[in-house]
């Protein structure tokens, strides 16, 4: 257990280190923010329709998904895919870590590290000027940090499966291209998933993608109340192991192959 | 400047065997972009169910604005991708060997990387345009034709000033210069509604310091025969965007200029 | 008309120095202190068509600031610069259109092509009509050996093979007037041997104008009339080889290979520069003992298997000629 924490320690040093980086990428979402902002009150300016949200509500969500962006499964470690790629894996292979949960404990500092850096000035920005709103109770803002917990987690695994499916289609760019595209609709980072038809809503239901956005930010709204956040919780645990047991099986499946064929 | 049509037809022949080259990757990722790009209007089209309107624009509207705001920039990007990766040509040095030929650095800039999977954002943005313009049952006349053509090369010449003003930014300094990608792929954001729906400052930034507005709300008001359209303005209004590259390369020269007395 | 001159050249360059950390930076942004260096302190020499030059210095002697002036790269702070009757900079494509250069350490192909296919980049960039191309292609593949070479990929090829097509690539638009920069470099002997006997029969036979920067001596030995040092950016000699020797020093070197190592050598005449077990390398002035001389004393009062007498070799020579210039 000391060897995975270091390793995530180690990850997270390094990366804390790119602070230019960090700067304008705060610069940018800052701008994304606003510009989605703008948009959004537009629309609500437009029409006494009742909404699935209120305004407010849709202010906060915005900005939560701002600050909120390094976790998502965008980034693959490019190091991991240059070693499927290259297929110097074998090297790691002979490592006494038990190879996948080494790769998942980097994906997880890897998603952690540069947003706490980014979100907490965004939070900042965010609540003074933006009009965002803390969460409406203590139980809530809880509720919201262990959803949070679980989503990095929820993702983390999917990154780390997607990423192995590397072993099997040699040019995987284009999955790992699909993969973004994906969570970035199914997971209310687009458009939060109330606002999607309502025909729509089963199929939402099912994905276990809403688990990565839609979910921890409407528990912050208090939309999920902290009770029904535990529910929700544990549907992204259900989750987690499915993906968790599929990329330790793809990883096995690889490396036989791997060991098989040689290299 | 026939042969350098001749020499930038030879760099995309290249680029073209050179990404065909992995045909079922190649495909994937068009399909890629096409995909994560239409994803943008799929949202614009779940809120417009939601909300009927916005600020007085019709879905088949904003569609139009949507499709020529995407259109000038896929053109972009699949050939300015070379100043987006010019900053390592700097680090590297190997900026002197374009130099070293008898040829325009921005052409040969142009030719070290043309992106052709990015064709896919145009086989998403075309068909959004053309329903659009279908369905607001615009009366379409060749000058209307011709000016949202123009609007589109005016974005197009926009964006690729913009390319190059954060390539030459390079020539000065070589840290973080990705806060230009703020006005690129952030200019195309906002570019897919009209201006008017933003606030009053940001409209004005996007009007006189970016001049967005000249393939945006001015030509596209006089083409949807909007109430407050300037139909002078509007009309020339895209040659704004073909200024804006003028200045953008004259930057450019000034930083070979730059170049030619610190070295690299 | 001479092909290249460079009178009383002048390059300074203002080095902003750099501040650690974050603070560091941030001052910098309000105030930088600068340093000069003086790359060029006004250096002078003209070449004529056919010439085939050294030219030579030690590390930040200025060899490279030359070179990229002459070549249209850098502006100079002042001094005056003509390469075939043009100013490298101020007629950047005209001038650049009649010049080959060839950088040892990096290659103008393009990576993940063909070698052809660079070439056909290249003819279509330097405007070089389809026929002569063809038959400067054709000719230019002979001589250097790269019929076996042209399909593959450029990263795929050893240094030795890469240089020799990054050679070719440079002549494809008939040059009169080649820089070649390190062109040697990390090269096996059989590669160097094929690229000098290359490069010599350029110069004689099509009579280009060769500008050689090197830091292998055997090159510029093999290849060059002409040597020009530089130090400090100035030009410490310019003349043949000979010249250069003759004026560092006159001395020259006695090795000795004894029969046993164990005892002390000495004459009046000479001086022990090097013992290695049984190896001695001496020193003598030809103008106060002749080496014939020198050579039947010392066979006479020692044991010695074998000798051979040289000129001390040229890193002696300019590693002299530099400690002469800074000191």
């Amino acid at each position: 257990m000391r060897g995975y924490l270091a390793i995530t320690a180690a990850r997270f040093r390094v990366l804390l280190q790119y602070r230019a980086a960090a700067i304008a990428g705060i610069a940018t979402q800052l701008f994304w923010g606003l510009i989605r902002m703008m948009i959004f009150l537009a629309f609500y300016a437009s029409s006494t329709r009742p909404q699935p949200m209120s305004r407010t509500d849709m202010v906060t969500y915005i900005w939560l998904g701002q600050a909120m962006l390094g976790l998502l499964p965008w980034n693959f470690d490019a190091d991991v895919r240059n070693m499927l790629r290259t297929g110097s894996v074998a090297y790691e292979l002979v490592r006494p870590l038990d190879l996948y949960t080494h790769w998942y404990c980097r994906g997880f500092a890897q998603r952690v590290a540069p947003t706490l850096m980014r979100s907490i000035p965004l939070f900042i920005v965010a609540m003074l000027w933006f009009g965002m709103r803390p969460p409406p109770s203590a139980a809530s803002g809880a509720a919201w940090l262990l959803t949070t917990l679980g989503a990095t987690l929820l993702n983390t695994a999917f990154m780390t499966l997607v990423t192995l499916t590397m072993f099997w289609t040699l040019s995987g760019e284009g999955m790992l291209r699909l993969a973004p595209f994906v969570v970035y609709l199914f997971s209310g980072m687009l458009l939060p998933l109330a606002f999607w038809p309502d025909g729509a809503q089963p199929l939402l239901r099912l994905l276990p993608f809403r688990g990565m956005v839609d979910v921890p930010f409407r528990v912050y709204l208090g939309q999920i109340s902290p009770t029904q956040a535990l529910g929700e919780f544990t549907v992204q645990l259900l989750w987690i192991t499915v993906l968790v047991l599929a990329g330790r099986g793809l990883l096995a499946r690889g490396t036989r192959r791997l060991v098989i064929q040689g290299g | 400047m026939r042969d350098a049509w001749k020499l930038y037809r030879h760099y995309i022949g290249i680029s073209m065997r050179a990404q065909m080259q992995y045909r079922a990757s190649f495909i994937m990722t068009v399909i890629g972009f096409f995909l994560t790009t239409i994803t943008e209007f799929f949202g614009i089209w779940a809120l417009f169910a939601r909300f009927g309107n916005l600020k007085g624009w019709s879905l088949p509207q904003v569609a139009i604005f949507y499709g020529v705001t995407h259109l000038a920039f896929a053109f972009t990007e699949m050939f300015g991708r070379g100043f987006d990766t010019f900053p390592n040509l700097v680090k590297t040095g190997d900026f002197d060997r374009l130099l070293l030929r008898p040829r325009s650095t921005i052409l040969q800039v142009i030719g070290t990387e043309i992106s052709l999977m990015r064709i896919g954002r145009i086989l998403h943005a075309l068909p959004i345009l053309l329903w659009g313009v279908h369905a607001t049952g615009a009366i379409w006349t060749p000058a209307k034709a011709l000016l949202l053509v123009g609007a589109i090369v005016g974005g197009g010449t926009l964006f690729l000033g913009l390319f190059i003003l954060q390539a030459t930014m390079s020539f000065w300094t070589i840290e973080a210069l990705e806060i230009a990608n703020i006005l690129t792929h952030g200019g195309t954001e906002t570019g897919q509604y009209p201006l008017d729906i933003y606030r009053p400052w940001f409209r004005k930034f996007f009007t006189f310091v970016v001049p967005l507005a000249c393939a945006n709300i001015l030509p596209l008001n006089v083409i949807l025969n909007r109430p407050n359209a300037m139909p002078l303005v509007g009309s020339l209004a895209p040659l704004c965007g073909c200024l804006f590259l003028g200045l953008a390369l004259a930057a450019w020269q000034q930083g070979v200029r730059h170049y030619h007395s610190t070295g690299s | 008309m001479a092909h290249i001159v460079v009178e009383n050249l002048v390059k300074t360059f203002e080095v902003a120095e750099r501040q650690a950390g974050m603070w560091g930076a941030v001052r910098g942004l309000v105030r930088r202190t600068h340093r000069t260096v003086h790359a060029l302190d006004g250096i002078s020499f003209e070449l004529k068509p056919g010439e085939l030059v050294g030219y030579i210095g030690p590390n930040g002697a200025g060899k490279s600031t030359t070179v990229k002036t002459l070549a249209g790269i850098l502006v100079p702070t002042s001094g005056r610069c003509e390469v075939l009757g043009r100013i490298p900079w101020r007629e950047r494509k005209a001038h650049v259109q009649q010049i080959g250069v060839v950088f040892g350490q990096r290659t103008q192909l393009w990576w993940d092509l063909p070698v052809v296919e660079s070439f056909d980049l290249l003819r279509d960039i330097y405007r070089v009509p389809a026929d002569r191309y063809r038959v400067l292609r054709d000719e230019l593949t002979e001589r250097l050996n790269l019929g076996s070479l042209l399909d593959t990929p450029v990263r795929q090829l050893s240094l030795g093979q890469r240089m020799r097509c990054d050679l070719a690539a440079s002549l494809l638009h008939e040059p009169p007037l080649i820089f070649l920069d390190e062109p040697t470099i990390g090269l096996d002997a059989v590669s160097k041997l094929a690229v000098r006997e290359f490069i010599q029969r350029l110069n004689r036979e099509r009579g280009v104008t060769v500008i050689l920067t090197t830091h292998d001596m055997d090159d510029i030995e093999a290849l060059c009339t002409r040597v020009i040092v530089i130090g400090g950016g100035r030009i410490l000699s310019d003349g043949t080889l000979d010249d250069l020797r003759d004026r560092v020093t006159r001395e020259r070197w006695l090795l000795l290979d004894l029969e046993e190592a164990t005892f002390e050598l000495e004459d009046p005449d000479a001086e022990v520069l090097r013992r290695d077990g049984q190896r001695v390398t001496l020193r003598f002035d030809p103008a106060r003992v002749s080496p014939a001389q020198l050579i039947s004393r010392l066979t006479a009062r020692y044991p010695i298997r074998d000798l051979f007498v040289q000129n001390p070799p040229i890193e002696e020579i300019i590693a002299r000629l530099y400690g002469e210039h800074e000191g």
